[in-house]
């Protein structure tokens, strides 16, 4: 795969949300800036799930809130 | 056909109201994996709806076993792709009087009826999510709605049916997912057959249409709400009784 992680994060957050990947910044929330409700995000993090081969138990799913914090978990347990 | 090449899990699909809705479901269409609680009870769904010329088959699950429901999706998967339409039927009766009602009566009911739908419904939803599409329908009882001397438990369970479904409809309804419960009354199953002949007869007097329900006048009801026909109804107790109660 010759894309970074994080672009890669960023790809599925803009496709997942509906925003330009422009609009998708590091240190964007999901919720707060980029007009995600609880259950979008539950369906990103499936989305994740699938991108990176990979089960995100519930408890760390809640965690993640920002574009940042999904590229921090891939990149500390994918890594 | 209505449903033609829908994936469709039915819980309790051994006989009585499951059976019935499994080989309607799979009579309009539907590609139908049944299931019983043993191999062998797999077996016989497998053998009846070949014999009917049906698409689909049974597949043993304890639907209070995790790894159970865990290994039977992976299975369903695999085969013929994710479900898209879950009918919740199985169910149990352990009927005492609550003075009288030990703690194993109480939760083996809970457990089959009740938690075994959040169970099920958390681990159909996330192909339902993708696909956009879904259908839940969960079993549920008059007796959830009147209560019944000697069954604290049971219609403790299938009112909760009720609720969960309510609530289950608004979170996902926006992703086109609809969850709806289906009430029988008294239907002519194995589950009513213990009943005694007098309690029988009082009954017919109190139901309108003076006789029991048929199960596959349930798996109609069902039909219904995983067709297009059904598709704005959501959230739902549909009940299926012959008038005995009208609310």
């Amino acid at each position: 795969m010759s894309s970074s992680i994080e672009e890669r994060v960023k790809k599925i957050v803009a496709e997942q949300l509906g925003v330009k990947e422009e609009e998708v910044k590091n240190e964007a929330s999901f919720v707060e800036d980029l007009g995600a409700d609880s259950l979008d995000t539950v369906e990103l993090v499936m989305a994740l799930e699938e991108e990176f081969e990979t089960e995100i138990p519930d408890e760390e799913a809640e965690k993640i809130t920002t574009v940042q914090l999904a590229i921090n978990y891939i990149n500390e347990n994918l890594a | 056909m209505s449903l033609e090449g829908k994936v469709a899990l039915v819980t309790g699909a051994s006989r009585g109201i499951g059976a019935a809705i499994a080989d309607t479901l799979a009579a309009s269409g539907a590609i139908v994996v049944g299931t019983a609680t043993s191999a062998s009870g797999a077996d016989a769904i497998s053998a009846r709806m070949q014999e009917k010329g049906l698409k689909g088959e049974g597949m043993a699950l304890n639907v209070t076993d995790a790894e159970s429901v865990a290994g039977v999706l992976a299975a369903i998967q695999e085969k013929y792709g994710a479900v898209q339409i879950l009918v919740n039927n199985a169910g149990i009766t352990k009927d005492n009087l609550l003075m009288r009602m030990s703690e194993d009566e109480w939760f083996d009911v809970i457990n089959t009826n009740l938690s075994a739908i959040y169970r099920l419904s958390k681990a159909c939803l996330r192909g339902m999510m993708k696909a956009r599409w879904g259908r839940i329908v969960n079993i549920s009882s008059i007796v959830g709605q009147m209560g019944n001397a000697g069954q604290t438990n049971y219609s403790a369970t299938k009112a909760g049916v009720m609720g969960f479904s309510r609530s289950l409809a608004k979170e996902v309804g926006s992703r086109n997912i609809t969850v709806n419960s289906v009430a029988p009354g008294f239907i002519d199953t194995d589950m009513t057959k213990v009943l005694p002949e007098e309690q029988k007869k009082a009954m017919f007097d109190n139901i309108p249409l003076g006789r029991f329900g048929q199960p596959e006048e349930i798996a109609g009801v069902v039909k219904f709400l995983c067709s297009a026909d059904g598709g704005y109804v959501t959230g739902e107790t549909i009940h299926v009784n012959g008038g005995l109660y009208m609310c």
